[in-house]
């Protein structure tokens, strides 16, 4: 088990390191100037030479690329990752004041889309006959292929203005999160039950279902104790993937339900062409993507046994 | 937006391991019995016919519609659908429905873009990792890792943040976030054809290293990545549409799919058409190519 999450741990640095520096290559490697993407913040003019000048000197622009690498590099290791330059606040205390509110949203999708994804797996791979099984497992299809922004707007139109059920903006209290965790869960629920659902298909026709039902153990039984709990890793291994495409999605979803937050500082940061405050977000999502996979491998050891002892996922 | 490789993720799976073709599926069947298959299921009619419409609004705008899609007639703003305006008008009096016809061109010119430069950048990427193996294909493969682990439409944000906006960039931003899919199923599949018997025999005939890889490996692993490509077109149209309602699109008066909704917003309490009907028209285009590759997917491993 120590070993296990040795390995673990260091393959999380590994790939916070590596995700910095793809994000720098991004936003410093790729065709446009940053100084003069610094220099305009998003309008369309063109600066003076002079001022481009100041500004390289300013940010180091001036310098080696390799050399400018190292020294963020290891500025960011010490917890300084620059400041943003529409705002002149530092970037770890702009992405720190916005978080909480971005993950409670998150995770309350999270929870909400693998409650909503299993409860259509589980019924819908329950009843015996194809026709209602089909139809069931049409619904994610249908959920994946909506614009996320699009359901969003049709929730606040029904649901705000038109019955005025909940608020359609705004961070105020629980009611105004009910929206947003709603629209922000239904393509990743709609994942998760696509999985769920073929891989509690495969478990229903191995050996061990059919044995159980021949010591007479109940469909419902079967269904819930011993098949659901075998299909659930393919599932759990996507968790990961799954909350940092959720985290992304707030972009969109908090734009839509105007909440303040992560997903709304990415995009203003993007608007106004705010490069250091974009690369901290990458950094902070795969931060999330790592903490999430390491919880998940503490996980797996509770399902399946043999994972910790082998060191290696099934 | 979250769907971006959700379907990615839930339909890739099984991707890595390609059931390799018959002789039955090289050759084909007949011509007629593939047409009758195809009315066989209405739903994949019905996506056909959808996919042809969106493809000739994007190159012949004027066959559906002889309205001007700029034009303004402030006389005649926020009309609710009617015959004369099948979409109703915005708050400028234009036509959404024209509207949503010309944008598809747009849209649509983002999407071809988007795929086309996953499936060729992550097609030799992948070729080239399989194929030679050894460091290089480690080295690749470690990237393609960490690109997957980072959310594409995150990816697609910083692309755009170098870049700066316009509908080519956010093609460009959507496509780049595709290319570490297309490496690994073009990879994983290219290691499968690479010890095949007729590839062996390609090089005790003396082949050079280029001939062996473009004439004999690259037609034979291409199939899996162009079943990725038919899938990827659904998520490119949302990933577009995405980045356009947040408005890093086109400019203004251009009519792009993401942006029409976008700027509806702020009439939703008394237009609720100029948010609804072009989001259906996304989910429409989204949902007949769907269908359609899962069709050319199914028909691959069916045969």
């Amino acid at each position: 088990m120590g070993r296990y999450l040795a390995r673990r741990l260091a393959a999380a640095v590994g790939v916070l390191w590596a995700a910095y520096t793809l994000a720098f290559a991004i936003l410093y490697l790729l065709p446009g100037d940053p100084a003069e993407i610094l220099a305009a913040g998003g309008e369309n003019t063109d600066p003076d030479p002079a001022a481009l000048e100041k500004l390289r000197a300013e940010y180091g622009l001036d310098r080696p690329i390799a050399e400018q690498y190292w020294d963020k590099l290891w500025a960011a290791l010490h917890g300084n990752f620059g400041v943003s330059v529409t705002s002149g606040r530092p970037v770890t205390d702009v992405i720190k004041d916005a978080a909480p509110s971005t993950l409670l949203l998150t995770f309350g999708a999270l929870a909400a889309a693998i409650i909503g994804g299993a409860l259509l797996a589980l019924i819908a791979t329950y009843p015996r006959g194809a026709g209602l099984r089909q139809l069931l497992l049409s619904l994610p299809s249908l959920a994946v292929s909506a614009p996320t922004f699009w359901v969003g707007l049709i929730l606040v139109q029904l649901l705000s203005f038109q019955w005025r059920l909940l608020p359609a903006i705004g961070n105020e209290g629980w009611k105004s999160l009910v929206m947003p965790v709603v629209t922000l869960a239904i393509p990743v629920s709609a994942v998760v039950a696509q999985v769920l659902a073929k891989s509690l298909l495969t478990e229903l026709g191995s050996p061990y279902v059919e044995i159980a039902h021949a010591k007479g153990v109940s469909r419902t039984r079967i269904h819930l104790r011993h098949v659901a709990r075998n299909a659930a890793i393919p599932t759990l291994t996507l968790v990961g993937v799954l909350t940092g495409e959720l985290l992304a999605g707030t972009v969109v979803v908090e734009t839509v339900f105007s909440r303040a937050g992560i997903g709304r500082v990415t995009a203003a940061a993007v608007e106004r062409q705010d490069i250091p405050v974009v690369l901290g977000v990458v950094v902070f999502s795969a931060a999330i993507f790592v903490v999430v996979n390491l919880l998940i491998d503490l996980v797996y050891p509770l399902l399946d046994p043999r994972i910790a002892q082998n060191g290696a996922r099934a | 937006m979250t769907d971006l490789s959700l379907t990615q993720v839930g339909l890739g799976l099984d991707r890595d391991e390609p059931t390799p073709p018959t002789d039955a599926a090289l050759r084909g069947p007949s011509r007629g019995r593939d047409l009758l298959r195809l009315l066989a299921q209405p739903g994949l009619v019905l996506a056909v016919i959808v996919a042809v419409l969106v493809l000739l609004a994007a190159f012949f705008p004027s066959v559906f519609t002889g309205r001007d899609p700029l034009e303004a007639v402030p006389k005649d703003k926020l009309q609710g659908p009617s015959l004369e305006h099948l979409f109703g008008t915005d708050q400028l009096g234009r036509d959404l429905f024209s509207r949503v016809v010309h944008g598809a061109a747009l849209s649509m010119k983002a999407t071809v873009i988007a795929v086309s430069l996953g499936l060729v950048l992550g097609s030799l990427i992948g070729l080239i990792s399989g194929f030679f193996g050894g460091w290089l294909d480690f080295a690749l493969m470690r990237v393609v890792e960490v690109v997957l682990a980072i959310p594409s439409l995150l990816l697609s944000l910083a692309i755009i943040t170098a870049l700066g906006f316009g509908t080519v960039n956010v093609a460009i931003a959507v496509g780049l976030a595709s290319v570490a899919r297309f490496a690994r199923v073009m990879r994983s599949e290219v290691l499968r054809v690479r010890g095949a018997v007729f590839v062996e025999a390609a090089k005790a005939a003396g082949a050079r290293w280029y001939e062996i890889l473009f004439r004999h490996v690259l037609p034979s692993a291409l199939g899996p990545a162009t079943v990725l490509a038919a899938l990827d077109f659904g998520i490119a149209i949302l990933a577009v549409s995405a980045l356009s309602f947040l408005g890093y699109g086109a400019n203004a008066p251009a009519p792009e799919w993401g942006s029409l909704v976008a700027g509806g917003r702020t009439y939703i309490t008394s237009a609720w058409w100029l948010t609804v009907l072009p989001g259906v028209v996304v989910m429409a285009a989204v949902l007949a190519t769907n269908r359609i590759s899962r069709a050319v997917d199914g028909g691959r491993s069916r045969s």
